[in-house]
């Protein structure tokens, strides 16, 4: 069993349109650095030099990595992570 | 202030409801509630606040009604193509109920127009459309200490949240910055079901009158996704952040700035 990982609309082209895929267990930079490898372009998408981008945030179960360890923050498999975007579409379109 | 027959009868199914009855009409009726963006949000968010009677709706936009609009914004029709969308959504909310009056504003907000704009009414909804809109939104509500009940849309995904400041999270708590732009895709460039802001409006809507009656759990604290294709609804927790710059304990945000200088306007 391994990590289940979220993917958010924005990011889904890099993924070949999979809402879900697996992760590695290990910090969260593990973790997205291992997915970069396999979907190529989502780490920058995700992060800048080893840091998480400041309108994305990262979810493991329901809790923010902010307010655990941040980029520290270890996962283990069976845990699922959100990676969330901000979306701003609403009105003018 | 008492019901006329026709009242008691428009608002008979919330009347029966224990979490409304008389008392919370009489809420409803005196609520006035901003909406930002008469389009894919506002129109449902606005359509059913007026149809809950919500004394006053007040609706900020810029924009005129377009055939592209029609296939989500259910306010607007085939007959007010060209017309601005706050005339349109006014003339659908007060037809559908003449207990209402909608105040609309053909006007795009801005740092210098919106704390004159939402000082008089009692909660905000965001149903804007781009980012700095959103962040202009949430500082101005936080520094006025305004309810805003917030939802954005992407295809076929939908967030919404409950900003209630000084006892919970704000905007920036949950992201701090505002994607640079291009690198998150606009519903223009990436398209939307027509029904999701409908789903999302409606979230919206429940989570104002909810505030306005002073009933059950609103999402503060809390993020709820929507996933349309799968079908699924979940939370995260979002904690207030004392380091926001806002609403945090030494906040660097201390007055409205604009922010769209540096995005190209969709």
């Amino acid at each position: 069993m391994a990590v289940k990982v979220r993917i958010p609309t924005p990011l889904q082209r890099l993924t070949q349109g999979k809402e879900e895929v697996d992760g590695v267990s290990g910090t969260i930079m593990e973790l997205v650095t291992d997915l970069d490898k396999r979907f190529p372009g989502i780490g920058e998408r995700i992060s800048e030099g080893g840091k998480v981008r400041r309108f994305v945030n990262i979810y493991v179960n329901e809790e923010d990595i902010r307010f655990l360890k941040a980029e520290d923050t270890i996962v283990k498999d069976g845990d699922e992570v959100s990676i969330v975007p901000a979306i701003a579409g609403g009105a003018r379109q | 202030m008492e019901f006329t027959e026709d009242q008691l009868q428009r608002y008979s199914r919330h009347i029966i409801l224990p979490e409304v009855g008389g008392k919370g009409q009489r809420k409803l009726l005196h609520a006035k509630v901003f909406i930002v963006g008469a389009g894919g949000l506002g129109c449902p968010v606005g359509y059913y606040l007026a149809a809950a009677g919500v004394g006053t709706i007040g609706m900020v936009d810029n924009d005129t009604v377009e055939l592209s609009n029609l296939q989500r914004q259910i306010a607007h029709s085939t007959k007010t193509l060209g017309i601005h969308k706050v005339d349109s959504a006014k003339a659908t909310f007060e037809a559908l109920n003449p207990d209402i009056k909608v105040v609309g504003i053909k006007d795009r907000i801005s740092k210098d127009n919106i704390k004159d704009l939402i000082k008089n009414y009692d909660i905000v909804v965001d149903g804007s459309d781009n980012f700095p809109t959103r962040y202009l939104v949430n500082d101005a509500c936080v520094m006025l200490k305004k309810p805003l009940v917030s939802g954005a849309i992407l295809k076929f995904e939908g967030q919404v949240t409950t900003i209630l400041p000084g006892e919970g999270h704000c905007y920036r708590c949950l992201f701090e910055e505002m994607p640079p732009p291009g690198l998150v895709p606009s519903c223009q460039e990436a398209g939307v079901i027509g029904a999701i802001p409908g789903v999302v409006g409606s979230l919206q809507a429940i989570e104002v009158v909810k505030l306005i009656l002073g009933k059950g759990d609103v999402l503060k604290n809390t993020l709820l996704i929507y996933d349309a294709l799968k079908t699924t609804f979940r939370r995260v927790k979002v904690p207030k952040n004392p380091h926001c710059p806002v609403c945090g304990d030494n906040p660097t945000i201390t007055e409205l700035r604009d922010y769209d200088a540096e995005y190209c306007r969709i």
